[in-house]
């Protein structure tokens, strides 16, 4: 009963995301790069298609669709723009938190009103002085009758600068560590939230990166998703099932470079014939494709097992598939621009942006290093 | 052979050179062939050149109503006047104007069709026509079960040829019939150009232009020499031409006798639009554009230095001869 | 109001054309198949004009193989409310496909019927003209504009002429309008759409259904071929004054074009 097609649905998704990514994406990806301006009107568009968003179950009048159509629809966005596919992909980061953790009404009060307009939402975890030890946040959440007032700061927040509504991470407690720590929704325009400018990045720069600041924020106790001390957990299951999509927008970064690097080795020539005769340039070519393919396999494999409910071998899964996709991603990247020789070191050609796009997969939701931390513990647990 | 009609068309009393170019090649064939024109007013000029390139007779279907286009009122004045001649083959020019009626007039005497043919061929009482298809990426032989045989022609393929003959010249009452769909105005464009499809020279720019604005060299340029001012897909996508400008599959297809393509690398779709020009410059500063691969010269430098040198080479030409 | 869309679906315009061994067609094996970019433009404005009527119902009709449910389909996902497929598995001709579709566009009650001014892969543009004469309508060609009256009864359109000219054209309804790139962005599908158009049920006609079971093809297709490869040209040298001079001289002198 193995199967790696996929059902005519997804193809029809994917051929559908493909066209936009055509048509829309990489005729302005430059242009985006370059001015490291929001691409809003392509968010709104990508909304429009019914791109994001897409877990909110039926009951509530969404999709209810699962990581694999995640997946499909990140690889298409991947192979046009990463820094779009992450400034799409952040409001199904941050709504998470609300479907997994959230009761019926939080879900119907937060997460709906995303499916009436292009709206977008944040998710606020990292911390100037924890990243990848995300346990150890600092921001405080302090009881006040019928509030919580929070007091700190988040940093890298994607989309910050558009949000109006943030998923943030805060402590009650620090002594109790990761069991002190709550999820609270909070609407952007709640007074005492202040934004950091628009990080001017190496890559994915047209996505809107920003520090938070949260000063005596008041927030109604009824914005807290989940119990008291679940808000770490809340956090990690919620990056079990975005990990894996975030992965797969690698592989269609990486399957873009392939694809340009393939095309100019055919045409440019040296030494009277194309390059792409020389077998230093087809290996490159060659070990492209063997990780590109064995990468998008372990997404579906992941993204498969959570989709049916397996979520703890699809947590280790995902990490398998970010820290394999992310890192072969950025080899094919600089191979491609390796290929392009002098070209491809610039802005005329498209590969530069990619391999600079590329290295933030090896960074963000997880370093290639946590991935490994996390694939070892499990594989060290017994 | 029996009865063939060429539908020759006239603007504003002056006749499309393709009419005249199918009217030649028929000569050319031995084909003895009435030219039919519609219009009003005076068509002394048309009914001339029609005679002096070999139409055996002449006929104009006059009605005041024709002073204007009208695709209802071309197909039922032809229709009208066709039936009772028994007509064997109708050919018309691949115009815009007989790309709209030709299809009525097939459906009114339940025939087939072939259009935007580069080339037909008599056999005895049967015609064959060539056409290009998938925009020219390749073409087919198509042949007619029944009679009439309807076709259009393509401009700028055949070539023209005076015939020393005389023909009558009839004037017969168009009927134009029942006309449901009115033309209310007409605008011309603003600026004077050359139409696409017509033009014995273009000089087309790509996406490299980088603004609607710096069309403004290749109009300078196009102005020198008569030249119309043709776009490439990306170039159009990207708002920097209109689409009535764009060659390729999805835009028009073109055959000039001199394509100049500035800043276009040569995407299939782009060449299947402009393949069959008779000659091809490529003006493009990677030397690895595919354009190149289908051009007689290749200029590989920046569109921006070599338009505006182009252009005074053109003007100095022209003050020469 | 009753709209009706015709679309066909056709190779991708980045396909590399073969042919047959007999020379009758080409390979259509492996293909991928697209919606005739400007039938994407006629279901555009069937959607649009609905919207703006805020009434009506957009029904997408093809003719072709089984495979051309799939362009059907996609229609639906972009917002079409029905879709018909007059299943055919051999090429039928213009004539024919008219034949077909005059017959459909009678039992829907069709009220306005939009579709591309021509098809990308045999690039006849004579359906519409076809269509309109079987069913004794008006037919505009080269609709860059298309507004409906609000009782429905006529219709103005701009049409794109040639050299850049506009003309505005008044019809009555029903009547085939005939659109061109210019008169909208067409949509994308949506993954709702997709949803729906999975469950959506497809009406389906064979040419007898249609009474059409004794008509013939009007044109017989032989010989495809492939045009003459171009010989690579040469490319000239010297500084960029002496290229172009040298260009000018070979386009007067050898090449004889100016």
């Amino acid at each position: 009963m193995l199967n790696f097609s996929l059902s005519d649905d997804q193809i029809a998704l994917r051929d559908m995301v493909r066209k936009f990514v055509q048509q829309d994406i990489i005729p302005n990806a430059a242009k985006f790069d370059e001015s490291g301006e929001f691409p809003r009107d392509l968010i709104n568009k990508a909304w429009e298609m019914g791109l994001m968003n897409i877990a909110i179950p039926e009951k509530f009048g969404g999709m209810g669709l699962g990581i694999i159509e995640d997946v499909v629809i990140s690889e298409e966005l991947g192979a046009g723009c990463l820094g779009m596919t992450t400034s799409i992909a952040v409001n199904t980061l941050a709504l998470y938190p609300i479907l997994i953790g959230g009761t019926e009404a939080q879900i119907e009060e937060f997460a709906v009103p995303f499916l009436s307009s292009p709206k977008l939402a944040a998710f606020c975890l990292t911390e100037p002085g924890s990243g990848s030890d995300a346990g150890s946040l600092s921001t405080m959440a302090k009881e006040e009758g019928d509030h919580f007032v929070v007091n700190g700061s988040k940093m890298w927040i994607t989309n910050a600068g558009h949000a109006e509504l943030f998923t943030v991470f805060c402590t009650t407690n620090k002594d109790l560590k990761t069991k002190g720590i709550i999820c609270l929704v909070i609407p952007a325009n709640t007074p005492g939230i202040s934004l950091g400018k628009h990080e001017n990045k190496l890559g994915q720069r047209c996505s809107d990166t920003r520090a938070v600041t949260l000063e005596n924020v008041r927030v109604p106790k009824k914005n807290m998703i989940g119990k008291f001390g679940e808000g770490f957990k809340i956090a990690m299951r919620t990056l079990d099932r975005t990990r894996t999509p975030i992965a797969a927008g690698a592989v269609g970064a990486a399957r873009s470079a392939m694809t340009y690097a393939k095309n100019y080795s055919k045409e440019r020539k040296q030494f009277g014939q194309p390059i792409a005769n020389f077998q230093a340039i087809q290996f490159m070519l060659a070990d492209m494709a063997v990780n590109i393919e064995s990468a998008r396999l372990l997404c579906y494999k992941s993204a498969w097992l959570i989709d049916n409910g397996q979520e703890e071998q699809g947590g280790y899964f995902s990490a398998l598939a970010k820290r394999h996709a992310a890192d072969m991603a950025m080899e094919a990247a600089t191979n491609a621009v390796q290929i392009y020789g002098g070209y491809g070191y610039t802005k005329e050609y498209p590969v530069e942006k990619i391999m600079r796009d590329v290295k933030l997969v090896q960074i963000y939701e997880g370093t290639s290093q946590i991935q490994r931390v996390v694939i070892a513990r499990h594989l060290l647990k017994d | 052979m029996g009865n063939v009609f060429l539908i020759a068309e006239q603007k504003d009393g002056n006749i499309k050179r393709v009419s005249l170019e199918i009217l030649s090649e028929l000569c050319r064939q031995g084909i003895a062939t009435t030219a039919v024109v519609i219009g009003f007013g005076d068509l002394s000029k048309v009914t001339e050149s029609l005679v002096t390139h070999g139409a055996s007779k002449v006929v104009v279907l006059e009605n005041e109503v024709f002073t204007q286009y009208n695709t209802e009122g071309y197909a039922n004045a032809l229709h009208h006047y066709l039936t009772p001649q028994n007509p064997s083959v109708i050919v018309t020019g691949a115009t815009s104007h007989g790309k709209d009626f030709l299809p009525r007039l097939a459906a009114k005497f339940a025939t087939g069709i072939a259009v935007d043919c580069v080339s037909f061929q008599f056999t005895g009482e049967k015609v064959a026509v060539r056409r290009p298809v998938y925009a020219g990426k390749c073409s087919k032989q198509v042949a007619f079960a029944v009679a009439p045989a309807i076709f259009s022609v393509r401009p700028n393929v055949l070539q023209t040829q005076m015939a020393s003959k005389s023909a009558a010249v009839e004037k017969v009452v168009g009927n134009p019939g029942t006309i449901k769909a009115k033309i209310l105005s007409t605008v011309a464009s603003q600026i004077k150009k050359v139409e696409l499809t017509e033009a014995d020279i273009i000089i087309s720019g790509g996406r490299s232009l980088k603004s609607a604005d710096n069309f403004k060299i290749l109009n300078d340029c196009a102005a020198t020499v008569g030249a119309a001012v043709g776009a490439s897909r990306a170039a159009v996508d990207a708002g920097y031409a209109p689409h009535d400008m764009q060659v390729g599959q999805t835009g028009k297809t073109v055959s000039p006798k001199l394509y100049i393509a500035c800043g276009i690398s040569g995407a299939i779709q782009h060449l299947a639009g402009m393949r069959t020009s008779k000659i091809i410059v490529a003006i493009n500063k990677d030397p690895e554009a595919p354009i190149f691969q289908k051009t007689d010269y290749g200029i590989v430098a920046d569109l921006f230095e070599v338009v505006p040198l182009l252009t005074e080479e053109f003007k100095r030409l022209k003050s020469q001869s | 109001m009753n709209i009706l869309v015709l679309l066909k679906q056709v190779p991708d315009t980045e396909t590399k054309i073969r042919i047959t061994s007999d020379k009758k067609n080409i390979e259509t094996a492996d293909l991928k198949w697209i919606i005739n970019p400007y039938d994407e433009f006629a279901i555009e404005e069937g959607l649009k004009t609905k919207e703006r009527l805020k009434e009506g119902t957009v029904t997408v009709v093809t003719v072709g193989p089984t495979r051309t449910v799939e362009a059907l389909r996609t229609a639906v996902a972009m917002g079409a409310d029905n879709a018909i497929h007059v299943k055919v598995e051999e090429t039928l001709d213009t004539y024919l496909v008219a034949k077909a579709l005059a017959e459909v566009c009678k039992k829907e009650g069709a009220q306005i019927i939009f579709t591309g001014k021509q098809a990308i892969d045999d690039d006849q543009a004579a359906t519409f003209g076809y269509l309109a004469e079987l069913l004794q309508y008006p037919s505009v060609t080269l609709a860059v504009k298309c507004d409906v009256s609000v009782d429905k009864t006529k219709a103005t359109i701009e049409q794109e002429g040639d050299s850049g000219a506009k003309s505005i054209i008044e019809t009555s309804l029903p009547a085939v309008i005939a659109v061109t790139k210019g008169i909208n962005t067409p949509r994308y599908a949506s993954l709702p759409g997709i949803m729906k158009a999975k469950k959506k049920e497809i009406k389906t006609y064979s040419i007898a259904d249609l009474g059409l079971g004794s008509e013939t093809s009007k044109t017989i297709d032989s010989d495809y071929q492939l045009p003459p490869e171009r010989a690579p040209g040469k490319k000239l040298t010297g500084d960029i004054t002496t290229q172009v001079k040298e260009l000018v001289r070979l386009l007067r002198e050898e090449a004889k074009v100016i």
